[in-house]
């Protein structure tokens, strides 16, 4: 009876990759009648290539998110930690993996201040995370003008090779992201963060340690940006500061959890909804590319889609608490 | 069977010196269900509080068995073996029973939780209750608000609680969940638990404990066997205090009709019929629970009324929403006057002209020449008219908000709690006030929980129990006559 009922209910994971489906035919009629292929050999390349980098921030965004915090400091951070990967490496290949590691401990620093300031301090995640963004865009606009350092070839390959159509670096994502998807749905400090999300009070005179799990969050959010950054050197052959921040990491990381299910409040959402999410926004990229669509308008649909989906979920939300 | 599960004595509580709990005793035994009564704010709420760890007591002691303990926090009380089950439900309503059952001791087995000991052990509990309908596995959101309350009981017991003490437990239940929650309170005392149950409902409190315990302003007042009570003597221990001289005289004759209800309803609410005359202060009356700030919401539209007629000086009127009600001249004094009345960060004369500004048009909005005027009728103690309202004393700060439903002239004013949380004498200025005002043609219909106060303002009194009008008493009457009807033991009975 339960089991019947559970597999019926539509949460926003499963409307996302509904979604995600209808897109993907409306998607390859659109290109088709304009003589294209959507999905052909390159075509899913470039979906899952533009999936990859935003995937891994989204990813650690969507563990702040769970837990009611934020982080708009990822993009810089990205950018920041391609730049450390590149310097150290330097071309050498003997220093792929000092490298790597420099930049995670690097990134997983930033996410611990992060965490610290809101918990300890009491700031407000936005404000927090927007002033450690700013410190952090302060420090590469004073020191950088443009790339810098390089890796060498082999590191490379981790950004440009694949298997059939799927590259490495997407294989690597999806790793990551079942990873972190058992470490929320199966590890006690996952189970403490959608708590501490869902109601902070509750969670703590349950015994939840809220604190340190808000800071667990935000050094697990800021190690996937730093991630993204080391991919990020891979795929340039160097360090780019603004790399992240003209993606616009910060603000499509939000986006595509949201558009997963993820709720700002915290306490809702997932991985598997939020890399739906990003699909979604890489697959319409590629659909606009295929049409040549302005740019601009390429914004609006991407506008209109975000919000209609956050209402759709509210309006689902609404309709569940009145029966 | 019957240990001493727990034990306080002579337990002592003061805040900013205003002594809130006078030395109480209290003795909870496993296997026997032990009821708290009293008014509201005879401190049944902080003794529990105490017990729960989170108020530390001036004086007494709290013994645990034999062993004399001190609560540093809510944590330690669990660890002794007491849960507390508030009236506002502590679950996470996304996840799911046995998630909420086992929330901060998840048992982990290889490195992740084991989810199927979760459900198995919140299943067994569920048993042992007697309880079933309830699937471990449900998300909390789906469950009806009544089978959260077991939700609770269960994680209160898997942290191996002996003793349960229930805040209201029936407070936001009607009919069967009654009787099916008092069931379930008698297996939980069948099986030893020792339980601490607080209630206004005296019929729940003679059919489920073995003992009750009395208290009435911070004091103790008897502790005897249920069955040496009548629930007339138990209603004479829990009031019976003179009126003070606090209230203004009564010189004002009701006018003409200014609200009528005629069968209104919604949800909460039943069947409700009543007239407010211009003039005149009704009191509403009612336990917590009974939908007395419901009837205020329904009137002004928050939650409106589904069924029935409200008319308004003879004309049936649908209020539609808090904009329609001021503009038909209904004025609303929140229960929260912090948090709904008043933009705490505004000045002084923002607050008193925010009605006015939000309801009206044109110049009539813009108009502050009469501000002065204004805020001398409410007797506003202030700095200026420019200092912010959260610096001001509770009772300036109530004076404020009536001050701005004045600057619109209403014709009926709802007043819910308006002297809750501010001192005597500001008391005294806020029932000059509203006996003033209704001298000068306003229609009010006030709520207050504290029943000397709703006694000595109110020209009737109407009182509620469960969404409906239990009665209607003069004014004058007894607060045992008040108190009957209110908890639904009607006149004869007291």
């Amino acid at each position: 009876m339960t089991l019947v009922r559970r597999r019926l209910t539509i949460t926003p994971t499963v409307t996302v990759y509904l979604a995600l489906a209808a897109l993907l035919v409306i998607g390859s009629i659109l290109v088709g009648a304009n003589g294209g292929v959507l999905l052909d050999q390159s075509g899913i390349l470039n979906i899952l290539t533009r999936s990859t980098l935003l995937g891994l921030v989204a990813i650690g965004q969507t563990m702040v998110i769970v837990t009611g915090s934020l982080d708009l400091s990822v993009a810089y951070l990205a950018g920041l930690c391609s730049l450390v990967t590149a310097e150290t490496m330097a071309g050498r290949t003997s220093m792929m993996v000092p490298g790597v590691l420099l930049a995670l401990a690097v990134a997983a620093v930033v996410g611990l201040i992060n965490g610290l300031v809101i918990t300890v301090l009491k700031a407000n995640a936005f404000i927090a995370t927007l002033g450690v963004a700013l410190i952090l865009r302060g420090y590469l606009e004073h020191n950088y003008t443009g790339p810098a350092g390089s890796v060498p070839r082999a590191f490379q390959h981790l950004g440009y090779d694949r298997i059939g159509p799927v590259p490495v670096s997407a294989l690597l994502v999806l790793l990551i992201g079942t990873a972190v998807w058992w470490f929320s749905r199966r590890t006690r400090t996952g189970y403490h963060l959608y708590a501490v999300g869902g109601d902070t009070e509750v969670a703590r005179l349950s015994g939840v340690r809220t604190s340190r799990t808000i800071v667990t969050a935000h050094v697990l959010c800021a190690s996937m940006a730093g991630l993204a950054g080391v991919l990020l050197a891979a795929r340039l052959g160097s360090g780019a500061p603004y790399a992240g921040t003209d993606a616009g990491y910060d603000l499509e990381s939000i986006a595509a959890a949201v558009l997963g299910g993820a709720v700002l409040t915290g306490g809702r959402g997932g991985v598997v909804g939020t890399i739906g999410g990003v699909l979604i926004l890489a697959t319409l990229d590629t659909v606009f590319d295929d049409l040549a669509v302005d740019p601009f308008l390429k914004d609006v649909v991407r506008g209109v889609v975000l919000v209609a989906a956050v209402a759709l979920y509210a309006r689902h939300r609404l309709s569940r608490r009145s029966s | 069977m019957n240990d001493v599960l727990v034990r306080l004595e002579g337990v002592t509580k003061s805040f900013l010196g205003v002594p809130v709990l006078r030395g109480i005793d209290l003795e909870l035994r496993a296997g026997e269900v032990h009821a708290l009564v009293g008014e509201n704010g005879a401190g049944k709420s902080t003794l529990l509080k105490v017990l729960a760890g989170a108020h530390r007591p001036d004086a007494g002691r709290i013994l645990v068995g034999d062993r004399e303990v001190s609560f540093a926090a809510p944590r330690d009380a669990q660890a002794a073996g007491i849960a507390i089950i508030h009236q506002e439900f502590n679950l996470l309503p996304h996840r799911t029973v046995a998630e909420n059952v086992y929330l901060g001791r998840e048992p982990v087995r290889r490195g992740q939780v084991d989810r199927r000991a979760m459900t198995a052990g919140t299943q067994r509990l569920l048993e042992w209750m007697g309880e079933d309908g309830i699937e471990p596995d449900a998300e909390v959101a789906r469950l009806p608000v009544a089978r959260r309350q077991v939700v609770e009981i269960v994680k209160a017991l898997s942290a191996d609680a002996k003793v349960l003490a229930m805040d209201e437990p029936t407070a936001a239940l009607a009919g069967s969940e009654v009787d099916r929650l008092c069931d379930l309170v008698r297996r939980l005392r069948e099986r030893g638990i020792a339980i601490l149950y607080v209630s206004h409902r005296l019929r729940e409190v003679f059919e489920l404990s073995q003992r009750i315990t009395v208290l009435k302003d911070g004091a103790f007042v008897s502790c005897s066997p249920t069955e040496d009570l009548s629930p007339g003597e138990l209603v004479r221990q829990m009031v019976g205090r003179p009126l003070g001289t606090l209230y203004p005289a009564r010189d004002s004759d009701p006018g003409e009709v200014r609200l009528a209800l005629r069968g209104a309803g919604n949800g909460r609410l039943r069947d409700l019929s009543f007239d407010v005359r211009a003039g005149e202060i009704v009191g509403l009356a009612g336990l917590q629970g009974s939908g007395r700030s419901a009837v205020a919401r329904a009137i002004w539209g928050v939650e409106p009324f589904t069924s029935g007629v409200v008319e308004l000086d003879g004309e049936p009127t649908t209020i539609t929403g808090p904009r329609s009600a001021v503009r038909n001249g209904i004025g609303y004094v929140t229960e929260d006057r912090q948090g709904d009345g008043l933009a705490l960060r505004q000045s002084v004369r923002d607050n008193a002209l925010l009605v006015r500004r939000a309801a009206l048009r044109g110049a009539a909005a813009r108009r502050d020449s009469d501000l002065g005027s204004l805020l001398e009728s409410v007797a506003v103690v202030a700095r200026g008219p420019d200092q912010e309202v959260r610096y001001l004393s509770g009772g300036n700060q109530q004076k404020v908000v009536l001050g701005k439903w004045l600057a619109v002239s209403p014709r009926i004013l709802i007043v819910d709690e308006p002297t809750r949380g501010i001192d005597v004498g500001a008391k005294q200025t806020v029932y000059r006030l509203l006996r003033k005002l209704a001298a000068d043609g306003l229609a009010i219909l006030m709520i207050a929980s504290e029943l000397p106060e709703l006694l000595g303002m109110s020209d009737r009194i109407l009182v509620l129990h469960n969404g409906a009008i239990a009665g209607e008493l003069p004014a004058g009457t007894s607060e045992e006559a008040v108190m009957g009807l209110a908890t639904g033991h009607g006149l004869g009975e007291v």
